[in-house]
């Protein structure tokens, strides 16, 4: 990981995250996450070949919900906060490629 | 009325002695007086606070029962989800967002009969630790106005200690709770991971969020604490009573812990500021002169708990925040030249730097080639940081440290050096990572008169020994009475 | 051209909805044609603040098809978020599983035309939460419903297996049996409860050497017709673009591809795995789920038989004919009515007969499958024994099964009240032919005198008892006492 990030990788890393950034903010970005990034190399002089990875804190598993239907919100309330909508619809401008992932 | 505390003007409105109405209107008096300076409040909801109060004095009239926090002014940072008013997060990008529920733990607050008198400012997306990052506005130090209250629940630190508001709820995934706590005097509570429901509350760092109170004294938090605690089972993270039963915090508050063993930290003291660490020291003198037993210790991956919290919060963040895209709600980019640019466009134009930098820093840390070095093996730390307090709790009851390095900086003064705000967390953050509870309480004043706080660290789910604790070492003191020279 | 030796290779992923009521993470009912955005909650909207809670009937689900499956069940799970941007998706990702599925490691049997059968080797099953719709037919714009946003799905991959579209159809049409069985899908093509994406390239011999053509992804297929067809198609345009342009797999080239049904043909929708950065990471909103003892027992407990091994056993066992045990088999709750009634007493063929020549009629004539008709098992078997005894004919098997099916009356109450028992009286019966025989001189004669006029001439005999007997003569024994009194 020791090389440091470059412009390049700044800006594929803002087209991952969906923000165009402006080119100030790219070349300030750059700087800033260097840094940030330098720091963090720190990490790598802990050896953690035998920790296992804590995404969590919590003792618990199988919390479950049983398969009861209750009220939605209905599509009036479901629209309330769309920007645009058309009709019952939300509304986006025209989707040209299909890249749905499910 | 500015004096009392929550639980003692609770007690007096219950009683009939205080109408809640009056209460209100006080608070709603210093609002409209100094809140133009100070900044706390995003949104204040006095015709419905009045009308509330008002009900709630009748059925104190009539006898009724009423809830636990009857009749109390009480305000929430803005990021819980509300059915009235907006809920911002202080971001461009939800400024319009009208939430459809309520917050599970606003509703346990409205279902005591609490009074919600208004959502506080906060850095946006709660991703700072001064409240500058806020899309919304400037919140200031009332101690200090040149000063930040500290973040990135600033708006309700602010808010408590110019007396805004009789007690407040906060969110803390770094110390967003602690530090604008120690910076504002007064006391904040991060609970145990999974002690307080998250529903509602809008995701910064989901494995690390919780929400906790602050209060003007270690009473009013217990008092908060037994009206937020428990499980909810629209929160998959939070336990159930079998895990871990909700004690009375209040019932033993008074007690004294007999045999505490207090651990502190040697190294952390000495990265603190002299006057921060006189105080410590002073908090450490008290507990022995109560009998407590001071023990030194060692948490040998604390150094490393800085950049494994900023990946893990950067890389959940990231996730999280990817769904304001400007397609379901909140702000969208005017003519987008397609889809892809309702999205480009609208969070460029709505996110603020900060949470484009942490966006961009998450992303990074998860993406294809980066994930083990970075992400994977912050996991790893994290564990290791756990492992630390694990360790120490078996020879201790809880554990002494500052809040920050520093009592509150000048306006402006960190902002553009992101790693040296960032470093600033470091007392903060290993509870967040470890999951574990943590309190700061006020503890001295610097040469400015600038309040200073003191951390308090104890086992998961121990909540009420953690109160009884700090409890012990506020009796000692009055720190927690003093009044910001803005009040007089 | 196409005379060049070649090896057929497809894998395939499949998704399937759950039949669960509610979505996977919220208690929005799962419904289909509802009106647009009307099943949609603060949760499945992807609202800030709200939290997933697993619907536990969905993991039990996905576990009952993952053992059916043949699948090891993982004793420790999780969840993962899998991350892209797309309008249907409200929170831009998905809660999937990444690197520790439900299910691995298991196999389908996948009947071949020869009657033998072939394993496919099953990779993983894993559960996730489905994406809502974008609508792209009007104007300049699209539509977004997210009422399917949410809905539990089960995503099968196999191995590449798969030699050939038949049995990718076939396969399929097998697992929609299979999760029918298990009642965990209604699998109803139409509504999208099945969808393939099939993953297609060519091993291809060619003066002694081995090419491997790119992996071709056929996106998003929602019937068996598509996914043999597209195969098809997709064989062929690969071959021809082998000779053509001689491309073969690279690292990284591999494309997805989409099926026109109108024209029949596969189109580009995207070369090479441009920037597919998922970045997969636990979702810290929900907690493991472990699978282990009683739980995992009980849901053991719901597993059955299995279509295709109800086949083999019925052709074994029943001595039925493949075809209709595969008729018999094709639907869960007609297999258990069939294997009920013959416990009951019927003849297996007979009964088969019943069920595919009368009952299947009767389903299908009234929309639905035999067992929502209501039909008794030992009303069945009785009438069953009916046919069998000589009691009544098919034709009045028939009339008495749609009374057995309005008034839940045995079917013997129902022949007397209808009259259609045959008579079989042997005595009665020989008095009745021999009247007949008496007032039918000339018929008598033609028969005795052999030849031509012979054949018609009995038969004009047995319409006359029949006749005399309005239809409830049994045929075989008026044959039999007509051959004794002519010979
Ligand atoms: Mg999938
Ligand atoms: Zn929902």
């Amino acid at each position: 990981m020791a090389e440091n990030i470059g412009k390049k990788q700044v800006q594929k890393v803002a087209k991952l995250s969906r923000l165009q950034l402006t080119q100030n903010e790219i070349d300030e970005f750059t700087g800033q996450l260097s840094a940030i990034l330098k720091y963090f190399e720190k990490l790598q002089q802990l050896d953690t070949e035998d920790v296992k990875p804590l995404a969590h804190c919590l003792p618990i598993n199988n919390v479950f919900r049983d398969d009861l239907p209750q009220q939605s919100l209905g599509t009036e309330k479901t629209l309330e906060n769309a920007p645009q909508h058309d009709g019952d619809f939300f509304k986006v401008p025209k989707i040209l490629d299909e890249s749905s992932g499910a | 009325m500015k004096n009392l505390s929550a639980k003692k003007l609770r007690d007096k409105i219950a009683k009939g002695q205080i109408k809640s109405s009056d209460a209100v209107e006080d608070v709603f008096r210093r609002i409209e007086q100094i809140d133009g300076n100070i900044g706390a409040y995003i949104s204040t909801f006095k015709e419905q606070s009045l009308h509330q109060a008002g009900e709630i004095d009748r059925k104190i009239a009539d006898d009724q029962t009423v809830g636990d926090l009857a009749g109390l002014p009480i305000a929430v940072k803005d990021n819980m989800c509300t059915t009235f008013g907006a809920t911002t997060c202080a971001s461009k990008i939800l400024e319009n967002f009208h939430a459809p529920y309520n917050a599970t733990v606003v509703q346990k607050l409205i279902d005591a009969d609490a009074i919600i008198i208004g959502k506080t400012n906060m850095d946006e997306f709660a991703m700072g630790s001064s409240t500058e990052t806020s899309g919304v506005k400037k919140t200031v130090n009332p101690w200090d106005t040149e000063r930040v209250p500290g973040g990135s629940s600033g708006g309700s630190a602010a808010a408590l200690a110019a007396r805004l508001c009789c007690a407040a709820l906060g969110s803390d995934t770094g110390g967003s709770i602690r530090q604008p706590a120690s910076f504002c005097g007064v006391v904040g509570l991060k609970p145990t991971y999974g002690r307080v429901s998250r529903y509602g509350l809008v995701a910064f760092g989901s494995s690390l969020d919780q929400i906790g109170p602050l209060t003007y004294n270690v009473e009013d938090a217990a008092m908060l604490m037994n009206v937020i605690a428990g499980h909810d089972k629209k929160d998959s993270t939070s336990v159930t009573n079998e895990t871990a039963p909700v004690p009375d915090y209040l019932a033993n508050l008074q007690k004294p812990i007999d045999n505490l063993k207090i651990a502190v930290i040697p190294s952390f003291l000495t990265s603190a500021e002299a006057t921060l660490r006189e105080s410590i020291n002073d908090a450490v003198d008290t507990y022995k002169n109560l009998g407590a037993e001071i023990i030194e210790i060692d948490m040998p991956h604390i150094d490393y708990a800085i950049p494994a919290y900023y990946l893990i919060a950067t890389a959940e963040a990231s996730s999280n925040l990817a769904r304001y895209d400007g397609v379901h709600y909140g702000y969208r980019a005017e003519k987008p030249k397609d889809y892809i640019e309702v999205y480009s466009k609208s969070r460029e134009q709505s996110f603020g730097k900060e949470v484009k930098r942490r966006i961009m820093l998450g992303t990074y840390a998860l993406s294809s080639g980066y994930y083990d070095a970075y992400y994977l093996k912050a996991l790893k730390v994290r564990n290791l940081i756990r492992d630390d307090f694990d360790n120490a709790f078996e020879k201790c009851d809880c554990i002494l440290t500052p809040v920050s390095p520093t009592t509150a900086f000048k306006i402006g003064e960190k902002l553009d050096e992101p790693l040296t705000m960032y470093l600033s967390d470091i007392y903060t953050i290993a509870a967040n990572l470890a999951g574990i509870p943590a309190v700061s309480i006020p503890c001295g004043f610097d040469r400015n008169n600038l309040p200073i706080g003191l951390q308090i660290q104890s086992p998961p789910f121990t909540e009420d020994k953690l109160l009884q604790i700090a409890y012990m070492f506020e009796k000692q003191n009055d720190y927690h009475e003093k009044i910001p020279p803005i009040l007089n | 051209m196409n005379d060049l030796e070649y090896k057929v290779i497809i894998g395939l992923e499949i998704h399937v909805q759950l039949c669960t009521k509610t979505k996977m993470f919220c208690s929005c009912q799962v419904g289909f044609g509802e009106q647009p955005n009307s099943r949609v909650c603060p949760v499945c909207l992807g609202m800030p603040g709200s939290l997933p809670v697993m619907n536990k009937k969905a993991v039990e689900y996905a576990v009952l098809v993952g053992l059916a499956l043949n699948c090891k069940i993982a004793d420790f799970t999780k969840w993962d978020r899998k991350s892209y941007y797309y309008p249907d998706l409200p929170k831009n990702y998905q809660i999937s599983q990444y690197d520790l599925p439900l299910a691995e490691n298991g196999y389908i049997d996948v009947p071949l035309d020869d009657g033998k059968t072939k394993k496919i080797r099953i990779t993983r099953a894993h559960l996730e939460e489905d994406a809502g719709k974008n609508i792209h037919s009007t104007g300049n714009f699209s539509q977004v419903d997210l009422n399917r946003a949410g809905t539990a799905l089960l995503e099968i991959v196999t191995e590449p297996d798969l030699n050939n579209s038949r049995q990718a159809k076939t396969l399929a049409i097998e697992l929609q049996k299979i999760v029918r069985y298990l009642v965990v899908s209604e699998a109803d093509m139409q509504k999208g409860h099945m969808r393939f994406e099939p993953n297609v390239n060519l091993i291809i011999n060619k003066d002694g050497k081995e090419y491997k053509t790119p992996i071709v992804e056929i996106k998003n297929l929602n019937s068996f017709r598509a996914l043999e067809r597209s195969i098809d198609y997709e064989i062929e345009r690969q071959l021809d673009e082998f000779l053509q342009t001689g491309k073969v797999m690279q690292m990284g080239n591999k494309s997805t591809r989409g099926w026109d049904g109108e024209k029949q043909v596969t189109v580009l929708q995207r070369e090479k795995e441009e920037a597919n950065d998922y970045r997969y990471f636990p979702d810290p909103d929900l907690v493991p789920v472990v699978l282990k003892g009683k739980w995992l027992d009980d849901i053991k407990g719901n597993l059955c038989e299995l279509p295709l091994k109800k086949q083999i056993r019925y052709v074994s066992k029943f001595k039925l004919s493949e075809y209709d045990a595969g008729v018999l088999t094709a639907e869960r709750s007609t297999a258990e009515l069939f294997e009920k009634a013959v416990q009951a007493g019927a003849k297996p063929k007979r009964l088969c007969n019943l069920i595919t020549q009368i009952g299947l009629k009767l389903a299908n004539e009234a929309g639905r499958c035999l067992a929502e008709l209501g039909l008794n098992a030992q009303h069945l078997a009785q009438l069953a024994v009916m046919i069998e005894k000589g009691e009544i004919n098919a034709s009045a098997a028939d009339n008495i099964m749609q009374q057995m099916i309005k008034t839940q009356k045995d079917p013997t109450t129902l022949a007397n009240e209808l009259n259609l028992i045959q008579k079989s009286d042997e005595d009665e019966l020989d008095k009745i032919v021999g009247q007949s025989l008496e007032e039918n001189a000339q018929a008598v004669e033609d028969v005795k005198s052999g030849g031509k006029k012979s054949k018609k001439a009995l038969g004009f005999l047995i319409g006359q008892v029949m006749k005399k007997t309005k239809g409830k003569a049994n045929p075989k024994i008026v044959s039999k006492i007509l051959h004794k009194k002519l010979s």
